[in-house]
């Protein structure tokens, strides 16, 4: 299976604090991945350099054979702004808090994208965003603004506005921590649903019932380093990791 | 004189008074916000000038700054006053106001959530796509009440025009005062600002009603 993301030796620091060391991950076509990990691990960090939100210090980003960013003496050189915008178009991202815009319609700010950044037909946009919509269960809000929906149904027109932009793999950054657990559930339904169509996907999560469920594969972050990483039934169910035993342990206590 | 002479005279300073008015507007608002993105520019030496714009402009009185914009060309070069005092009038007047609607500007910027950014960057807006479409049109919502403050201010301001002996309302109203000794012409002038800032005060209430479709 072709290797859609690849992250090598990734380094990053926050005035002196090393946040990210030396960590090296892939993804493959199709595969469901889930970061978990205590606060502070590093998780959010790894997302936002994944996505551009973020420079590394060092390493290098590909996506699908473009490099993103490439090692060179140990210092991660970026593409050039062009490259960088075409390999945005590679990839979506649902925050925690949504981050929808509050003065578009639903259906405004799923279409206005793929129209403006793709220069896709209006027409075809607006048809292929009602389908999402659809999915979402959310056909019917497509006229309402953000303020008159639930957390989870504006974290749904936010899962359908990245989805919009065709993108080959979608990273989640703790997608239902801003919802109370009700809510949670109709999110997590909505992944394990893009996770049956073979979407490639990147959760960071701290849903571990979840976690082991839908992904095929997870990694345990711990002060800026993997821990462990695997089949999830073996890293969640039979950690050998000391960190590891102890952080889901303490999660259980919860 | 009668009240309705001097009203006749004073309104034929209406038209000076509007312009003064509405030109301000046309150049301060869009100037305001061009000196707020300098202010915040990361070049020290862009936002350092741009600071010291902000405070010599809000630190000195409107009134000299339409003494020295008028006249400064003539104690500094020798150039004559200009005849037509609209254009140093409107130059002062606009050159306050910016400095004034940039802080305000700036504050509604700087209130935005970096999500909102973040959101237009991944969906790859570009910088200038996502101020126009997903910054701006917020931050205005967020900005009118001050803005309607200072465009209030603004009405009242038009008399300070006097100064340059420039024939609008005010000063009108204020030479029917001297000759005639009557202290009638400064209530109607007060009366006019009043109607003035109450239209004011109902265009700019429509225009928060048209944006409050959206929290």
């Amino acid at each position: 299976m072709a290797k859609l993301l690849e992250i090598n030796h990734c380094r990053k620091q926050f005035g002196g604090t090393e946040v990210l060391t030396d960590l090296s991950l892939s993804v493959e076509e199709g595969q469901v991945l889930s970061i978990i990990g205590p606060s502070g691990s590093g998780k959010s960090t790894l997302l936002r350099c994944a996505t551009l939100l973020e420079t590394m210090d060092g390493g290098d980003l590909i996506y699908l054979g473009n490099y993103a960013a490439r090692d060179e003496n140990g210092r991660a050189v970026y593409a050039p702004r062009p490259e960088l915008q075409k390999i945005r178009g590679m990839f979506g991202l649902v925050f925690q808090n949504f981050n929808l815009f509050p003065h578009y319609s639903v259906l405004k700010n799923v279409t206005e994208a793929p129209v403006l950044v793709q220069k896709r037909s209006a027409a075809e946009v607006r048809e292929e965003a009602m389908a999402l919509l659809d999915q979402m269960g959310l056909a019917d809000r497509a006229d309402a603004y953000p303020w008159q929906l639930s957390g989870g149904q504006q974290q749904r027109v936010s899962i359908a506005r990245a989805l919009a932009m065709n993108p080959k793999i979608l990273f989640f950054d703790e997608p239902t921590s801003a919802l109370d657990p009700e809510l949670t559930g109709e999110i997590l339904r909505v992944i394990r649903k893009l996770a049956e169509k073979k979407m490639t996907m990147v959760i960071v999560t701290h849903e571990m019932a979840f976690a082991r469920d839908v992904s095929d594969y997870v990694v345990f972050m711990n002060g800026g380093v993997i821990v462990e990483e695997g089949d999830p039934r073996d890293v969640i169910d039979h950690p050998t990791h000391e960190r590891t035993i102890q952080f889901l342990r303490r999660l259980q206590e919860q | 004189m009668t009240i309705w002479t001097m009203m006749a005279k004073m309104s034929e300073g209406l038209g000076r008074t509007c312009a003064i008015f509405f030109l301000t507007l046309l150049f301060s608002l869009p100037l305001g916000l061009l000196v707020a993105l300098l202010r915040m520019s990361k070049n020290r030496v862009v936002s350092g000038i741009t600071k010291a714009y902000i405070s010599v402009l809000r630190g000195t009185p409107l009134m000299l700054q339409l003494l020295a914009v008028t006249y400064g060309p003539f104690y500094l070069f020798g150039a004559s006053v200009a005849r037509e005092k609209l254009v140093p009038v409107v130059i002062a007047f606009s050159l306050n106001y910016a400095a004034y609607f940039a802080e305000i500007y700036r504050g509604g910027i700087e209130s935005m959530s970096l999500g909102q950014y973040e959101a237009a960057e991944v969906l790859g807006y570009s910088r200038l796509q996502c101020f126009m479409r997903i910054i701006l049109p917020q931050v205005i919502k967020r900005i009118l009440p001050s803005v309607t403050n200072e465009i209030v201010t603004l009405v009242k301001d038009t008399s300070m025009a006097f100064t340059v002996a420039y024939q609008e309302m005010f000063t009108i109203g204020k030479q029917i005062a001297n000759s005639q000794t009557s202290f009638l012409p400064f209530v109607i002038a007060g009366v006019f600002y009043f109607v003035f800032n109450a239209a004011v005060g109902w265009v700019m209430g429509r225009a928060e009603k048209r944006l409050s479709y959206y929290r």
